[in-house]
């Protein structure tokens, strides 16, 4: 129930009473239902399930999702397998 | 591709998986609610890296599969209607019901058309006034707002010749059946991670309390997924029953307040029958009253029909972490993608149908 | 037809009133006067070769002196009938060819067999027809007997084309599906998914916009070259409808051997790539139409590869993986973060998925 990839948005327009959106996913474009994020402006990324985007990616988040595995890759080489993961 | 390439790095995704081998002292039991992370775990063979300590068994999170026989027996009857252009899903055109499926109502005259949004069944509505528009809309969570705002345009639109055949399901009440069970070996969740991204996680910590099992918000990608069993297998060997989220670049604990809202204007909890497992309480969505006039299943008076299962089959013990697919007797002979006898064949992300597909050099069948 | 219709064929919108003359009638299909002139104005300009304008109830063609016949038939129904890339003409008659060339044949002659729908404007058969001849052109065969039949309105979405091909196969080349070994290399000469996706989207039916082109070519050139280098070749064959998936099995099945092929060798353009994800395909399966798949001896692997790379429709060969022997009749992956997966063979449609 879910498939649901990123995209980000290209431009915002209204159709039929809805705040559509033209999202690229990397060389493919659809149009996506932007009602459920009325937060997300052109060039934020967001997550498109059927047609609809359900949520914003933060791109802070993911950086410090991904830093966060670097760093105890980085420390875990210098120091070896031994260190405790917090 | 951004957001996705990153998560599959193979270096970062077999550090996590070494990680996963040094912290796992002991043997674990983990279930993951999600035909899209049962699809990933498969696609990218991610089951064979993890220790043999750490068992994955894959629950009932295939919204296909677990449509009641009876469901699809309906949209069949509908669907068979000459004045009825029945729209769906494309996973939902292979799911046979007790005699047939839509592609061969298709073949004998039937509408059926594959989209890949509610709102393309809208737009074809409006381009075919003579005609009732049927949409079948199934699915979790995630697919809730998608198919709640249809029924909204309906409305908003004035139309008169759409309508929904509906058969939501929802995660937490399937985890308390499961956790309910007196056989249940399930000792940690994978929480589907875009049924969060709708719902938030905040239905999660009275379950993780009760049960005391670990609940931890995952994502799809291989490192999101290797991450979630990481947090999962860490919080299970120190006795931590706790909800955490490993995939917070798309979930937050509340979820989106404005989808929870549509979903909360057309939908209400009911009962809902899960195939393979039966009668879960409160765990489905049926359409409020007031919008009664886009049910289809009272539209087309079909509340009748009835479906028996396949006696042979035992889906509702694999759903449930009891049984893996290789111990069906039926397994591969009658039963295979072609000629499915149950929940968890039908659809390419039931469990049977993905080890079929992707693990039979394990345990040939 | 009145002034104000509009004829709509699949995307092409024709915004002229047509007349008469102009469309296909099932007069055109009766064998009388209407048949000969849409034969003689329309079906031979293109095609015009000797033995064809001869006009006989049949060709009578040279036995050619060494090496046997390969021949092989093919019918053509796409929707919508142009699409980026190609249309049904080209594909009729690259499908055809590469059918023979992957027997290791030098195409000769084609048949071509057309059922057209009544109703077709003409100039729609035309530019079909047009295509037909470059494509025949390019690949150096020519269309030497034919048919038409006119079907009537909505039984036949168009044109449907049959294509029957003839190719001789020089004496020294062994090229069959039972003919993989173990040690063999496997090499793909180029990027899948192209023309399946570049279909669906003109198609238009699932929303979705992207800059894909099909990848419809005759690929006997390329295997020219190949056959140029080396006398190891074992199997080639074109990933046509399933895919390289399906393709891969069927040879694994044939030869009773394992292929194992690593999945970041695979090429897929990032826009195919992308469509799959939204659509929950995955590329192995979607059908190509310009691309083969080669099973060399591995002494030869390199300069095959090489000369593959050098050919306009081998640009972008890449190494995929390798012949084993078990387990047998299988098709193996290693996926990117190194797990093993088992791929099978395409079961039904391909179906956008919601999980």
């Amino acid at each position: 129930m879910c498939l649901g990839i990123p995209g980000k948005i290209n431009s915002i327009y209204e159709s039929d009473g809805l705040r559509m959106g033209k999202i690229d996913f990397g060389g493919v474009q659809r149009e996506a239902c932007l009602d459920y994020v009325p937060e997300a402006e052109i060039g934020d990324y967001v997550v498109v399930h059927v047609g609809f985007a359900i949520s914003r990616l933060s791109e802070e988040e993911a950086q410090e999702t991904l830093s966060l595995i670097r760093e105890i890759m980085d420390i875990e080489e210098e120091l070896g397998p031994e260190v405790e993961n917090t | 591709m951004k957001y996705i390439s990153e998560y599959r790095d193979a270096d970062l995704v077999k550090k996590v998986i070494a990680d996963i081998h040094s912290t796992a002292t002991r043997d674990w039991v983990l279930m993951e609610i999600c035909g899209g992370q049962t699809h990933a775990i498969v696609r990218h063979g991610l089951g064979q890296l993890l220790p043999a300590q750490i068992e994955l068994v894959h629950g009932p999170g295939c919204p296909v599969c677990v449509t009641p026989l009876e469901l699809i027996d309906k949209a069949l009857a509908i669907a068979a209607r000459p004045e009825v252009i029945f729209t769906s899903y494309g996973d939902m055109l292979r799911v046979p019901g007790s005699q047939r499926d839509l592609f061969s109502i298709r073949a004998e005259g039937g509408d059926v058309r594959v989209v890949y949004s509610p709102l393309d069944a809208i737009k074809i509505a409006r381009e075919n006034p003579e005609k009732q528009v049927v949409f079948f809309a199934i699915g979790f969570e995630t697919t809730a707002p998608a198919n709640a705002m249809s029924v909204v345009q309906a409305a908003s639109l004035g139309l008169e010749n759409f309508s929904l055949l509906v058969s939501h399901v929802r995660v937490p009440p399937a985890m308390h059946a499961i956790l309910n069970s007196p056989h249940n070996r399930v000792q940690g969740f994978l929480a589907a991670g875009h049924v969060c991204a709708v719902m938030g996680y905040w239905e999660y910590p009275p379950i993780a309390q009760t049960y005391k099992v670990p609940i931890v918000v995952t994502g799809f990608e291989p490192l999101d997924i290797a991450r979630g069993i990481l947090e999962t297998v860490k919080l299970l060997e120190v006795d931590r029953y706790e909800v955490t989220n490993a995939y917070s670049r798309a979930v937050t604990r509340a979820g989106n307040q404005a989808a929870q809202q549509v979903i909360d204007r057309v939908f209400e909890p009911c009962d809902r029958k899960w195939r393979g497992i039966g009668m879960i309480p409160e765990s489905g969505w049926r359409l409020r009253p007031e919008y009664a006039r886009f049910d289809a299943e009272q539209l087309f008076d079909v509340e009748a029909i009835q479906a028996e299962e396949s006696p042979l089959c035992i889906a509702g013990e694999i759903l449930q972490g009891l049984k893996k697919p290789h111990h069906c007797e039926a397994f591969g002979n009658p039963c295979t993608p072609e000629n499915p006898l149950g929940a968890t064949m039908v659809s390419t992300e039931g469990a049977c149908a993905a080890y079929y597909r992707y693990g039979r050099l394990e345990h040939p069948a | 037809m009145s002034e104000e219709e509009q004829v709509v064929i699949h995307g092409l919108v024709c915004p002229r009133p047509l007349a008469h003359d102009e469309t296909v009638v099932l007069g055109h299909g009766s064998g009388g006067r209407m048949t000969f002139d849409l034969i003689t104005k329309t079906f031979y300009p293109p095609f015009s070769n000797p033995t064809l304008l001869r006009g006989d109830d049949a060709a009578v063609v040279e036995r050619p002196e060494e090496g046997k016949l390969a021949v092989s038939t093919d019918a053509h129904i796409v929707a919508p009938l142009f699409f980026p890339g190609g249309d049904i003409g080209r594909l009729s008659v690259a499908g055809t060819v590469n059918d023979l060339v992957c027997m290791g044949a030098q195409p000769l002659w084609l048949t071509a067999s057309f059922i057209l729908e009544e109703g077709l404007p003409l100039y729609v058969l035309q530019a079909a027809l047009e295509s037909m001849k470059s494509t025949a052109e390019e690949a150096g065969v020519q269309i030497i007997a034919g048919d038409t039949k006119v079907a009537e309105r909505g039984k036949a979405d168009g044109i449907f084309i049959s294509t029957t091909g003839v190719g001789r196969i020089p004496p020294g080349r062994d090229v069959h599906g039972a003919n993989a070994k173990v040690g063999d290399v496997v090499l793909v000469s180029g990027t899948l998914g192209d023309h399946g996706l570049a279909v669906l989207a003109a198609r238009g039916e699932l929303g979705f916009e992207a800059q894909i082109r099909s990848d419809v070519a005759p690929l006997h050139g390329l295997v020219e070259a190949i056959f140029a280098v080396s006398t190891d070749i074992h199997v080639l064959r074109d990933p046509t409808r399933g895919g390289l998936a399906t393709t891969l099995n069927e040879i694994a099945r044939q030869s009773g051997v394992c292929i194992e092929i690593e999945e970041t060798m695979i090429p897929v353009d990032p826009s195919v790539e992308a469509a799959c994800e939204m659509l929950g395909f995955d590329p192995l399966y979607v059908a190509n139409e310009g691309k083969l798949v080669v099973i060399v001896g591995a002494g030869d692997a390199d300069v095959v590869e090489a000369a593959m790379r050098d050919h306009p429709y081998g640009t972008g060969t890449k190494r995929i993986g390798v012949v084993c022997e078990a387990p047998e009749r299988r098709v193996l992956m290693k996926t990117g973060i190194g797990g093993t997966r088992v791929v099978d063979v395409l079961s039904g449609e391909l179906l956008p998925r919601i999980c």
